[in-house]
């Protein structure tokens, strides 16, 4: 696996290196937004991984309430922090898109408002873990989680029965794209999908080394805590 | 519309955010390796 993982990234920055010229230079330029239009080509795929990972952290944390499983609660995490950071684009790019297009930076609409409290759920999640640290902690992040995941339908219908400014869906209800805007589009959403996926495979192992290494701390301390009764026993006999 | 530098703008924010967090990324790898090589030492 040690070898499989570097190869996996070198595939993974080339079909992002790919995925970009096929945004900035391949796409055809959108008729009445202009090349400010090309910022969907990452937007709309960080929001997609980013709804991926936040459902990978809602199965691992649900898999961890059944099982008590460690490898889940370890994915958990691992999905939650590279979910905000996906997240934290969309909610970057946005903004910028916005500008130029509606002429405000951000307005609080439906979809607008409901991404910033998902993101927000998921900070909340990873502060939670950061700084609580009983063995009650694993299982309220879980339940947050679980409360999390339900914030990501309400996003993505949030266009679908709501009055908003958002643009409507580009798949689905109607949508369309060009075909070579479609294909630039499919290119990019499966790069930044396979992206998440490495990124978060990359998390998940910093977190079991991270585990492994408090195991090897706690064993280390217990095997000094052990000898110091030993070496403390015959002067608290001698104090009798 | 002058969209060229928002788009700039926004492919620079995605890299440089992305950036950032594989560089957290591998500092902690680096920062629990060593940690590991350490307590591996003290046995």
């Amino acid at each position: 696996m040690k070898r499989v993982f570097p190869i996996l990234w070198v595939l993974t920055a080339l079909l992002l290196a790919y995925g970009t010229y096929q945004a900035l230079v391949v796409a055809p330029t959108e008729r009445t937004m202009g090349d400010v239009q090309r910022i969907f080509y990452y937007h709309v795929p960080c929001a997609w991984t980013a709804f991926c990972l936040f459902f990978t952290n809602l199965f691992a944390s649900v898999a961890y309430l059944i099982r008590k499983n460690v490898r889940a609660d370890a994915l958990a995490v691992a999905s939650a922090e590279v979910g905000v950071v996906f997240c934290t684009i969309v909610l970057v790019t946005g903004p910028i898109w916005a500008r130029p297009v509606w002429g405000i930076w951000w307005t609080w609409d439906i979809r607008l408002t409901t991404t910033l409290v998902l993101w927000l759920i998921y900070v909340s999640y990873l502060v939670l873990r950061r700084f609580s640290d009983t063995a009650q902690t694993p299982i309220l992040a879980a339940v947050l989680a679980i409360f999390g995941a339900l914030d990501v339908p309400l996003v993505y219908f949030s266009i679908w029965y709501f009055r908003t400014q958002h643009p409507q869906p580009v798949m689905g209800k109607g949508g369309s794209l060009a075909p070579a805007m479609l294909h630039a589009f499919l290119i990019n959403l499966l790069a930044f999908s396979v992206f998440g996926f490495m990124v978060c495979w990359s998390r998940y192992r910093l977190e079991m080394l991270k585990r492994e290494v408090e195991q090897a701390q706690a064993l280390e301390s217990l095997a000094g805590a052990g000898a110091r009764p030993a070496a403390s026993l015959p002067l608290s006999r001698s104090a009798r | 519309m002058n969209a060229i530098k928002f788009l700039i703008a926004a492919y620079i924010a995605t890299w440089l955010v992305h950036g950032v967090y594989l560089g957290s990324l591998l500092q902690r790898f680096s920062k629990l390796r060593q940690q590991l090589r350490e307590l591996g030492k003290g046995k």
